[in-house]
């Protein structure tokens, strides 16, 4: 057993995890964060997609004591009270998700996507870089809508901060 | 049509639980006590079960119990059932081999659970199972159809001589023979539909919490159906009377038809929980899903179409081997029979036809109904002969099959369906404007002079939806009705529940389900909710599949509406003082037509609860419910059309564009449908280009991971250009055909044409891997 000190969604936290403990099941089993999903276990599909410093990682994909000392934010984290963060709000606007199991995951890799490549991108960029998201339900034309949709979004909004 | 009402693309009220993350899966609950189950499962295709030794596990730290098939059995837990019953053609039941939850004596597939151990975390449960030690004899296994209906070949049941589990066959034999010799011309088919695993997002889970007090089990599922799996679990596994088991599906990630069914890990969940008294919690690994999953498809066809000298078609004959797998799942029986032969007809006035099927066992996960179930696999064979028949006979593929269509409505086909409206040419012509397909050639072309293979390939699809009249479906061997049920329940503050017996997992029912109701009553949808998936609120239901829940369980809903309406308006009647006939519902509020006077609908709920004031008679309270059976099934048609390049160097495809004109009758929500279609879309396409079930010739899987199983990612397809074409669907009040499955049913076909048609050569089985398209331009 370890524990592990870290920060979720801007609140310190320390957890006593078995040393096998991944950081997803930290924020699920641990922190009751169930957001986060598991929905491959072999780092393929996405939907365990957090942010580790700001960066995306995939949560079943490191060790929970990888993250000591770390800042992370998973979907239940991005917004601001009642306001959702732009691209939730655009995956709901451009009915970017059916079944929502995937979506957690896919809002957060797409908000690094967007973050990435400052604002600047076009259909072929987004589906390449959500080559680690599989989603079973919408097809992707959705969720490529989307995204695109969200760039302009956060490039607005970061414009007028 | 208001702006929440009936036609409207409003966006979803469940999404904002989805994307803040507070969707409530079966694995995000947690109950107090809760143990982890892990099942051990056989690594042999086809194995005796010697002996299992769980002494060194039961003293590991955790762990609770480890129970074996032997257990199951002795605690008379009942086998798996088939619900459909078949007959052979010369008269005899389909032949089924037992299927225990937990294999007592032989495993039949690697995967196939034979213990389980309960523990108190899900890692005490894995480490415990490493200290299972399980004795096997192994057995000879068959793999795939050929090798199990080689005489000699291992047998899985002894109850299915030859592996065979029924020959069955539909439709005129001696008028399709007589078509047949009087033909101009014949074009023959041989075709494989690929074996695929369904892979819902999220992994199959199940908690159940047995009450020892009052002897009342509580099953969490990831079910389409739940009111489908009590039933089952009742009458059929032993494991409560209906009325001490509640079956909840709370939000469940995707379904394709692989939550359909009642699987053996809920069955032993139930049972543990009582064994062990506690709550128990199983949730599936990816690879699991892959191992015990039921999958999908997994034909070898043989087909002969016959023509007249005027490329009219005069019969078609069909033979299909169809793989069960290693057992009979739930409703494996009827999807190569009736969800499949019964479809061959097409859009095509096809005088004659005749279709055989023979179902077989090999050593592999069981296969039962995914997205489209049979009707993909039908609607593949036709388009790919028409296809195939287009380029014999040296005619354009769309004027042959624009030549050959149903254009008169009722149509009778020669296998049982009877197709009550459509559009095909209007659906043909807006697919080919869409692509404009009249300058292909020139694009063709333009891409060849850049060292590229265009092509463009047609898919013509129609089904049978709106699963269905429960009397036609229970002539035809069905052990259960297909109607749904409703309840609308109006409060005395004037909100309203609706109810339902469907069930959505992604399928958007919260919002478009409120819609008819904003529709009739004029009321926001925010003053509306839906309640579904627990069986201790709605009162009954069949569940989600077969593009049925608008067709079938939201007509339900209308009906019990019509009901409540009916009440309701006697009660502003006698309120307004006024004549029931002359009252009329609008913006929320009952009106007496022609004057201002006007009682809102909470008031006339409040006057229905307080019951001060009642028309002589009448009972108190606001709430109507309904039992809907369809008297038909439905049909949605369309065309897709495919355009693709094929780079001749690696063989690797590249969309164009990819059109879809779909006849889904009325649409309540476009924005929902349209999206139904891309996922359905990009199922076909996974079909035809990526996903392959793979064993090897033991019958170990080789695709068990997403690392192995190419899953569609989305820069491996398109975006996708779509339109609607409608005729109204005359069997239901509110026109509507459904939309859930088409776009796996119709594209598979058109990318396969496509890609044959940019190499020139017709014969390339799914999926068309690059590998695979490459080997196949460079063949001699």
């Amino acid at each position: 057993m370890s524990t592990v000190k870290l920060t979720v969604n801007g609140k310190a936290v320390a957890v006593d995890v078995e040393d096998r403990t991944l950081l997803v099941q930290l924020l699920r089993d641990h922190l009751n964060l169930t957001g986060t999903h598991v929905g491959c276990d072999t780092s393929q599909c996405g939907a365990c997609v957090v942010h580790m410093d700001g960066r995306a990682v995939k949560s079943c994909t490191m060790l929970a004591g990888q993250a000591d000392g770390a800042s992370i934010t998973t979907i239940e984290g991005i917004a601001k009270g009642d306001e959702l963060h732009p691209m939730q709000a655009a995956f709901r606007d451009n009915h970017g998700l059916q079944c929502g199991y995937c979506t957690p995951g896919m809002i957060m890799s797409a908000i690094d996507i967007v973050h990435r490549h400052g604002g600047q991108l076009d259909e072929a960029t987004v589906r390449t870089e959500l080559e680690g998201n599989i989603c079973r339900c919408t097809g992707y034309h959705n969720i490529v809508k989307a995204v695109l949709d969200a760039a302009g979004r956060m490039k607005v909004s970061q414009a007028a901060e | 049509m208001g702006v929440e009402g009936i036609g409207a693309s409003v966006v979803r009220k469940e999404d904002k639980r989805f994307i803040t993350g507070k969707g409530r899966y079966v694995d995000d609950i947690k109950l107090l006590g809760m143990t982890h189950a892990h099942f051990i499962r056989s690594p042999h295709a086809h194995a005796k079960v010697k002996g299992i030794d769980s002494s060194a596990a039961l003293n590991m730290p955790g762990v609770v119990a480890v129970l074996t098939g032997q257990q199951i059995v002795d605690d008379k837990v009942g086998n798996l059932i088939c619900g459909w019953a078949i007959t052979s053609k010369d008269g005899s039941p389909m032949k089924m081999g037992a299927w225990p939850a937990m294999a007592p004596e032989t495993v039949r597939f690697v995967g196939q659970a034979v213990a389980v151990v309960i523990a108190e975390t899900k890692n005490l449960a894995r480490d415990a199972a490493e200290a299972v030690v399980v004795n096997y004899e192994e057995l000879p296994a068959v793999a795939d159809i050929h090798a199990a209906i080689k005489s000699g070949a291992p047998q899985l049941h002894p109850e299915a001589p030859g592996n065979q589990v029924y020959d069955w066959v539909i439709g005129d034999e001696g008028a399709t023979d007589a078509a047949f010799a009087k033909a101009a011309n014949v074009v023959k088919l041989d075709v494989t539909n690929n074996r695929l695993a369904p892979n819902a997002m999220e992994p199959r889970a199940a908690i159940a919490d047995y009450d020892a007090a009052e002897e009342h089990f509580t099953l969490y599922t990831t079910s389409q159906n739940p009111h489908v799996a009590r039933l089952v679990l009742s009458a059929f596994y032993n494991i409560a009377p209906e009325h001490k088991l509640r079956v909840i599906a709370p939000d469940v990630g995707g379904g394709f038809g692989s939550k359909i069914f009642i699987y053996p890990e809920e069955m032993v969940a139930l049972w543990a929980s009582k064994k062990v008294g506690r709550p128990v919690k199983w949730t599936g690994d990816r690879t699991e899903a892959f191992l015990t999953d039921a999958h999908g498809r997994d034909h070898v066809t043989h087909a002969e179409m016959a023509f007249d000298a005027q490329n009219k078609i005069l019969g078609l004959k069909v033979k299909t081997y169809a793989n069960f797998g290693a057992y009979m799942s739930l409703f494996s029986s009827s999807v190569p029979t009736y969800l499949y032969a019964t479809l061959l007809s097409g859009q095509y006035n096809i005088p004659a036809i005749h279709a055989e099927v023979v179902g077989v066992y090999t050593n592999t996960t069981p296969v039962d109904a995914y997205r489209g179930a049979g009707r993909p696999e039908a609607s593949y064979l036709i388009e790919r002969l028409m296809e195939t028949a287009a380029r014999q006979l040296k005619v354009d593929p769309a004027q042959l099959r624009r030549s050959n269509f149903i254009t008169q409505f009722p149509h009778q086909t020669p296998v049982i369906m009877a197709y009550d409206t459509g559009d095909f040419n209007a659906s043909l012509d807006a697919a080919m404007k869409a692509i404009d397909y009249a300058g292909f050639p020139a694009r063709k072309a333009q891409a060849k002079s850049q060292g590229k293979l265009r092509g463009i390939g047609v898919s013509c699809y129609i089904e049978a939806c709106g699963i269905a009249p429960s009397k036609a479906v229970g002539s035809l061997g069905a052990g259960v009705g297909l109607w749904e049920s409703a309840e609308v329940r109006v409060n005395p503050v004037g909100t309203i529940e609706i109810l339902t017996g469907s069930h959505s997992h992604g399928q958007g029912h919260e919002t478009t389900f409120c819609q008819l109701v904003a529709e009739r009553l004029g009321v926001p949808i925010s003053q509306v909710s839906i309640v579904h998936g627990d069986t201790d609120k709605v009162q009954f239901g069949m569940g989600t599949y077969g593009s049925r829940s608008a067709a079938v369980g939201l007509t339900a809903i209308l009906k019990a509406m019509e009901k409540m309406e009916a009440k309701a308006k006697k009660i502003a009647a006698h309120a307004l003082e006024a004549s029931e006939a002359d009252i009329v519902i609008e913006n929320g509020e009952f009106k007496v037509t022609g004057t201002d006077k006007a009682i809102a609908l909470p008031m006339v709920a409040l006057a229905a609860y307080t019951a001060h004031n009642l028309p002589d008679g009448m009972e108190p309270g606001l709430k109507e419910s309904a039992f809907y059976d369809p008297t038909n099934f439905t049909f949605p048609a369309g065309t897709y059309i495919c355009e693709l390049e094929v780079d001749p160097g690696t063989g690797k495809t590249s969309f164009v564009n990819f059109v879809a004109a779909d006849d889904f009758g009325r649409l309540i929500n476009p924005m929902i449908v349209e999206g139904q279609v891309h996922g359905g879309l990009v199922q076909g396409i996974g079909q035809a280009l990526l996903e392959h079930a793979i064993y090897d010739a033991n019958g170990q899987p080789v695709t068990a991971s997403f690392m192995d199983y190419a899953m569609p990612r989305a820069d491996d397809v398109p975006s996708f250009n779509l339109s609607h074409t409608t005729t109204l669907c005359p069997g239901n009040p509110l026109g509507i055909k459904g939309c859930g499955e088409a776009g796996a049913i119709g594209a598979s076909a058109a990318v396969i044409n496509a890609i044959t048609d940019a190499i020139g050569k017709n014969n390339l089985e799914m999926p068309a891997t690059p590998d695979r398209v490459w080997r196949t331009i460079h063949a001699a």
